[in-house]
């Protein structure tokens, strides 16, 4: 069977590749910490040595819009496109294109279905920032082959935070149980508080500090419960209004499961606090 | 009131340079063009069918044509939409005239009356 050798759960920041690039006279303060951070978090990947990377993530209107916006989506495809014209325009990411595992898209499907999770499924997605974000962290060789899996958290009404989780723990068994003597990480990206498009956004911290601080603690404890007494979609409201990408977060804590994380990093950026965190559900291989 | 014939607007327009370029030049001619090339054919990418019953109400065409994102916000267009196609139509004028983030810094300060009040919803 195949091993899960690791599950990162990460916010994205679409400014990181433009922040570290930049030339040093125009580079904000914080980009050489910023990009410190990012390298060893990459550590964290790199260390479980993955053969095939499930990505977790969220288009944002970018292929989806709501003449059809799917709750939860995969990819099955040998070869994904990624970074549409005005992620390019806004954020200075360039395109990618990544090779996809269309066996274990396939199996991870079935599987889902099975097991209660109807999912729509896309023979021709490109990727944008949600999926791209992680990759420029945390495997910028961009050198594995991915199952792209996409979840609604920007088009109410939004699944549940309990069905994040519940997705999650599904994920998990379908790895478990996949005929492979390949190594599989889980690779996930959202939000803690953020707002976008509203009074509170772009300020000197996230809209929501005290949310940050609780939610990093949760993830890093593995404390499923807590969050799902004090997480509803209300309250992410009321931390910011684009803090519904907290439930991908979530998301992968239910693939890793209730345990603590082996790695667990921050950093307060302009308009948002950046977190970084690793699980290691068969053992720490460092 | 259509939200969902806006956020249509807000996104065809965005991931179009050529209609982006035409929306910053000529909002009121863009708008219309919009309409009948664009808004009244199903979907994001049909060119056979049509939709026969979508509009925008008077207000909503204004604050279009107006590039008034206040308005839009307070009539429930798609905040990501919305903040997203205004960086691209004002956010490297700002910039060149007073530094970084300036554009989205006053955007915040328009909707400032919002703080501590639920928004307005962008559920459809």
């Amino acid at each position: 069977m195949a091993e899960l050798s690791a599950v990162l759960a990460t916010t994205h920041h679409p400014f990181y590749l433009k922040a570290t690039t930049a030339p040093p006279e125009s580079r904000m303060p914080q980009a050489d910490e910023w990009k410190r951070k990012v390298e060893s978090y990459r550590e964290t990947l790199t260390a479980a040595k993955p053969d095939i990377l499930v990505m977790v993530g969220a288009d944002h209107f970018h292929q989806f819009f709501s003449d059809n916006y799917p709750a939860f989506l995969i990819g099955k495809q040998p070869t994904y496109d990624a970074i549409f014209y005005n992620e390019e325009r806004e954020f200075g990411i360039p395109p990618y294109v990544l090779d996809g595992h269309e066996e274990l898209s396939g199996f991870m499907l079935q599987g889902l279905l099975d097991r209660g999770f109807d999912f729509s499924v896309s023979h021709e997605l490109k990727l944008d920032h949600s999926i791209i974000c992680p990759i420029i962290t945390t495997r910028p060789d961009a050198d594995l082959p991915v199952v792209p899996i996409y979840t609604n958290i920007f088009a109410p009404p939004l699944p549940s935070p309990k069905r994040f989780w519940q997705l999650g723990r599904a994920i998990r068994s379908i790895i478990d149980e996949y005929p492979s003597d390949l190594r599989i990480a889980a690779v996930g990206s959202g939000h803690l508080s953020l707002e976008l498009g509203g009074p509170r956004q772009f300020g000197e911290t996230g809209p929501d500090p005290v949310f940050d601080r609780k939610a990093i603690d949760w993830l890093a404890a593995g404390d499923i419960d807590a969050i799902l007494e004090n997480v509803t979609h209300e309250s992410m409201a009321g931390a910011g209004n684009a803090t519904h990408g907290f439930m991908d977060l979530i998301l992968m804590m239910g693939i890793a499961g209730a345990i603590p994380a082996s790695y667990v990093d921050e950093l307060d950026l302009f308009h948002t606090r950046e977190m970084y965190m690793t699980w290691y559900p068969g053992g720490d291989p460092r | 009131m259509s939200r969902y014939y806006v956020n249509k607007f807000l996104y065809q327009v965005d991931r179009d340079p050529e209609l982006l370029a035409a929306y910053k030049a000529d909002p009121d001619g863009l708008v219309e063009r919009w309409e009948t090339e664009y808004g009244r054919w199903l979907g994001t990418g049909n060119r056979v069918e049509k939709t026969s019953w979508l509009s925008f109400t008077d207000e909503e065409r204004r604050a279009l044509v107006e590039h008034d994102y206040t308005r839009l916000f307070e009539l429930g267009a798609h905040f990501f939409l919305t903040l997203t196609i205004f960086i691209a139509l004002y956010n490297d004028d700002y910039e060149t005239k007073s530094g970084p983030l300036a554009f989205q810094r006053e955007y915040a300060v328009k909707l400032s009356h919002w703080l501590g009040k639920d928004y307005p919803t962008v559920a459809l």
